[in-house]
């Protein structure tokens, strides 16, 4: 039994909609966040797989572009709930309602 | 020289002369005190364009030439050039306009003295110069209408040129909305001909128009254009601005409505003229309400006693006279009476703004006496006489011009006047009947003319001084600038006659502008071609009735208002009644149209019909939308929870359907 | 079994548990704790495709400086877990269905489209490596990874500014 390209990708699939439903069940702010991470890191599971099965560089080099814009959405994401909470006192996403009509 | 670089000067020094004394003294308060200044440049770039015109008629070489300088628009089928066409007719009118309007501006630069808006004036002038040689000299129907809407905008700026005076903007607004029905039939006209014949140049107009459209077509075009004609040429039914427009200053009064812009509809039927021939319905029309007009402002004339009302009146009786012409076909003598109007009317209009600018002096003086001047009206007929012997140059040169409209022999108006009734009774000698209506009542009102113009000059020159404390106060002749026009108009009024002698004399060999203008001998004015020539006796004896009505009615008046002034008009007044009551009511035109058209259709239309339907159903719809566009937001706004988790459920349901798409939707 | 697939198949479960753990903890800490092992997991399976590079950068900055930025953030705002739902939200149940939806529909693609082996896998252990991957971004990719230089600058600045405290 030789591992096949489609088991790694099963694998992203599953990992992204544990992360889909992170970001949609998670009422924590942060958790939702790290729903995302979670998400993108699905997402570069498949980048990655992809390339090595077809001898191809330059989707993992895609995957380091991705590690760092990630890095900087959770900088500023991070920022944001501080910002947040200072003034609401909460991080639970359904009470922030600021583009409520 | 070049006619390309002339034309395009002759076009060029009135719009910079307008440009220059217009918005210079906007910016530059002490420009406008320099009345020489503005004066020496409002003249000189039109007595310029006159020079250049005559030189252009001198070389003249007889086939017209037509200058195009850029093309104006283009769209589709649709393409109009800045052209402009150099002929026989468009040398004549540029001469008048630029001639007449040269002296009228000098004659300005005397009257306007002293009034702070000099520089505004002289600005005004010369924008009507350009547009009014833009509307002579046009190559195709936009141009010309491009100065006839430049004409008319001119007229309303200096109609209402003392503005302060509610009055005064009154009648420049009846004007220009009165003149707006005329433009409307124009435009029609011109969409109509561009649409059976696919061109609006003259070069096509006036050599396929005849022979490719349907007669049917012809008739709508020529009524058309003829309703535009009635419009600035104040002919029955819209004519009432033109009294009104005596609001403005007298030298306006004389260029504007007497000598040029209220010939242009004239000048359009006689440049149309091959057209206009080919229906003989609408010539009728035309001959017609001429014939009518002449003799309905011919009787309210001798009722008035505003002397610029009188000539006002006049004015819409000659040009009565000039449609008659063309009604029966005879355009070049139209235009000649055109000519030979231009200068008496101008000179008798100058030389009643000679007599008001010295009336006003009387007034100055008599509140300076401590007279109370409230109901003075220096323009009024009543308040004047004997002023022959204050002003002799005005005095000469208004009797001149008096002679010469009244159809004195041998002087300009005689000759023309003369013409149209002969050719008005020659078409009718030939088989169309109307012509002789046309001629009869022509013959009357001419017997009319030469009664108002002689009872206006005999209440204005002669008889005693009407006007309070006239031992102490005393007129004064006017300043040179404004005497020098009065002889030179005058001059013409004398000669310009001869341009166009009858046909009785050496066979119409001499009848100079006939051989000029006239289709028969390579000129651009058709001509109706009569097969019945009216024998040299019959002809002579026309003119010696015509000469006869003429004197006799001249000396008539004379001698009635020499010996009672204006108790003879008391007693016409008894003696017709209830019609001379209709003439000083004006027919009741105005009245007619306040309570007709202006109460009865447009009020009661728009207050009682539109204004509902504009605030019930215009704004309904208007306010409805907005309404409904609330109603559904408040609803529909309700999506926006403002919670991210539902935003986010949105998109994964998009993403679902997506894929579910890709997968699914083969 | 071979080492290979029972290598998968480890690193695959734990890192599916940790995900699940992730979403089920009441405790952020918990959820961030379970997340770097999830990290760690997905880490060691770029190992065994021989994305070393990839593997070794994942657990420097995802679960090393991240996931640190993640649980500093935690204990700075002291959070706690929130309270308990009471009632049934409609909208987390929408959530839940969409999400095994998606997961449906993924795992249906994959499937039928993606049946084929890792052949090239083994073999290029080159492609993967940190030499190659850094001549291919500070030659070709050059801008690019300048353009990353300056978003991530962009974003350290923005991230202060917001959260800085406002004197008053």
């Amino acid at each position: 039994m030789e591992v096949a390209l489609n088991w790694y990708l099963g694998l992203s699939a599953i990992l992204f909609s544990i992360g889909t439903l992170g970001v949609l069940l998670k009422r924590n702010a942060i958790v939702l966040l790290m729903s995302v991470e979670l998400m993108l890191n699905a997402v570069n599971l498949t980048l990655v797989a992809l390339s090595q099965s077809m001898g191809d560089a330059d989707g993992q080099l895609l995957v380091f572009f991705t590690i760092a814009v990630a890095a900087a959405e959770a900088a500023v994401g991070l920022a944001i709930v501080i910002a947040i909470f200072r003034r609401k006192l909460t991080v639970d996403i359904t009470e922030i309602n600021l583009f409520k009509f | 020289m070049s006619h390309d670089l002339l034309v395009r000067l002759i076009l060029l020094l009135p719009l910079a002369g307008a440009v220059l004394l217009g918005v210079l003294p906007l910016f530059m308060p002490a420009l406008r005190r320099r009345e020489g200044l503005i004066g020496t440049i409002g003249t000189s770039v039109v007595v310029i364009p006159f020079a250049i015109a005559t030189y252009l008629f001198v070389s003249y070489g007889g086939d017209p030439v037509t200058v195009s300088y850029f093309t104006w628009m283009e769209a589709a089928e649709l393409s109009v050039d800045f052209a402009y066409r150099i002929d026989e007719l468009s040398l004549i009118m540029t001469l008048i306009v630029t001639g007449v309007g040269g002296v009228i501006h000098l004659y300005s630069a005397g009257y306007m003295h002293g009034d702070p808006g000099f520089w505004r004036f002289f600005a005004y002038l010369n924008l009507f110069i350009f547009a009014m040689l833009n509307l002579v000299l046009a190559n195709n129907l936009v141009v010309l209408f491009l100065g006839w809407e430049g004409v008319g905008l001119c007229s309303y700026l200096l109609i209402g040129f003392w503005y302060t005076d509610l009055k005064n903007s009154a009648a420049a607004n009846k004007a220009f909305i009165v003149n707006r029905i005329g433009d409307f039939a124009f435009l029609m006209a011109m969409f109509l001909i561009f649409s059976e014949l696919g061109s609006l140049s003259f070069d096509v107009l006036l050599t396929d128009a005849a022979s490719v459209l349907s007669a049917e077509t012809i008739d709508y075009i020529v009524l058309l254009l003829f309703i535009g004609a009635t419009g600035k040429s104040a002919q029955i039914p819209l004519f009432v601005w033109l009294p009104d427009a005596m609001a403005g200053p007298t030298p306006v009064s004389a260029l504007i409505h007497a000598a040029t812009m209220v010939t242009s509809g004239l000048y359009l039927l006689a440049r149309m003229s091959p057209i206009v021939l080919e229906t003989e319905v609408v010539m009728m029309i035309i001959a017609v309400v001429g014939a009518l007009t002449a003799i309905m402002a011919a009787t309210i004339a001798i009722t008035q006693n505003d002397i610029k009302k009188v000539l006002a009146y006049s004015t819409v009786s000659q040009l009565g006279y000039m449609f008659m012409a063309a009604g029966v076909g005879a355009f070049f003598v139209a235009i000649f009476h055109v000519l030979t109007h231009a200068f008496f009317k101008a000179c008798l209009f100058l030389g009643s703004g000679s007599v008001i600018h010295s009336m006003e002096h009387v007034e100055h003086d008599l509140e300076h006496e401590g007279e109370d001047v409230s109901d003075f009206d220096p323009q009024d007929m009543r308040t004047m006489g004997n002023l022959q012997e204050y002003m002799p140059s005005t005095g000469w040169t208004y009797f001149i011009a008096t002679l010469a409209i009244s159809g004195i022999p041998l002087l300009a108006g005689f000759f023309s006047k003369d013409e149209i009734l002969f050719k008005a009774f020659e078409y009718g000698y030939d088989g169309n009947t109307y012509a002789m209506f046309v001629w009869v009542v022509g013959v009357i009102t001419a017997a009319l003319t030469a009664f108002y113009m002689t009872r206006s000059y005999y209440l204005t020159f002669m008889g005693e001084e009407r006007w309070p404390l006239a031992d102490k106060i005393h007129p004064h002749e006017s300043s040179w600038k404004m005497t020098v026009p009065l002889w030179i108009l005058a001059g013409g009024s004398l000669v310009t006659g001869f341009l166009g002698l009858p046909a009785v004399i050496k066979d119409g060999k001499w009848n100079w502008i006939h051989h000029y203008l006239g289709a028969n001998y390579g000129g651009p004015v058709a001509e109706a071609s009569v097969s019945a020539h009216v024998p040299g006796s019959l002809e002579w004896g026309l003119i010696g009735l015509s000469s006869a009505i003429a004197v006799g009615v001249f000396f008539f008046a004379r001698s009635m208002y020499l010996s009672q002034g204006i108790a003879f008009d008391v007693s016409l007044k008894e003696r017709l009644g209830g019609l001379y009551e209709l003439w000083e009511h004006k027919y009741r035109w105005d009245d007619f149209y306040d309570n007709v058209v202006v109460e009865a259709l447009i009020n009661q239309i728009s207050r009682d019909g539109l204004a509902p339907f504009d605030s019930k159903i215009v704004d309904g719809a208007v306010n409805g939308l907005a309404g409904a566009t609330q109603e559904s937001s408040s609803l529909l706004r309700r999506i926006q929870t403002g919670v991210v988790q539902n935003y986010a459920l949105a998109l994964v349901f998009g993403v679902v359907l997506v894929i579910g798409l890709m997968i699914f939707g083969g | 079994m071979a080492a290979a697939p029972f290598m998968f198949f480890l690193l695959a479960t734990v890192s599916v548990v940790a995900a699940i753990g992730m979403l089920v903890a009441r405790s952020p800490v918990y959820s961030a704790l379970w997340l770097v092992l999830n990290l760690f997991c997905v880490a060691g399976l770029y190992l065994t495709m021989n994305a070393t590079f990839i593997g070794v950068i994942q657990i420097l900055v995802y679960a090393g400086a991240i996931m640190v930025l993640f649980l500093f953030v935690i204990m700075l705002l002291n959070l706690d877990a929130l309270p308990q739902l009471e009632e049934i939200d409609w909208g987390m149940v929408a959530g839940f269905v969409l999400g095994v939806v998606v997961l449906s529909q993924l795992l249906y693609v994959i499937a039928s489209g993606f049946d084929l082996p890792m052949e090239a896998m083994g073999a290029s252990a080159e492609t993967g490596s940190a030499e190659s991957l850094g001549i291919a971004l500070y030659t070709r990719y050059a801008l690019h990874v300048e353009v990353a230089a300056v978003l991530l600058l962009a974003a350290t600045v923005g991230a202060v500014m917001l959260a800085q405290k406002r004197f008053e």
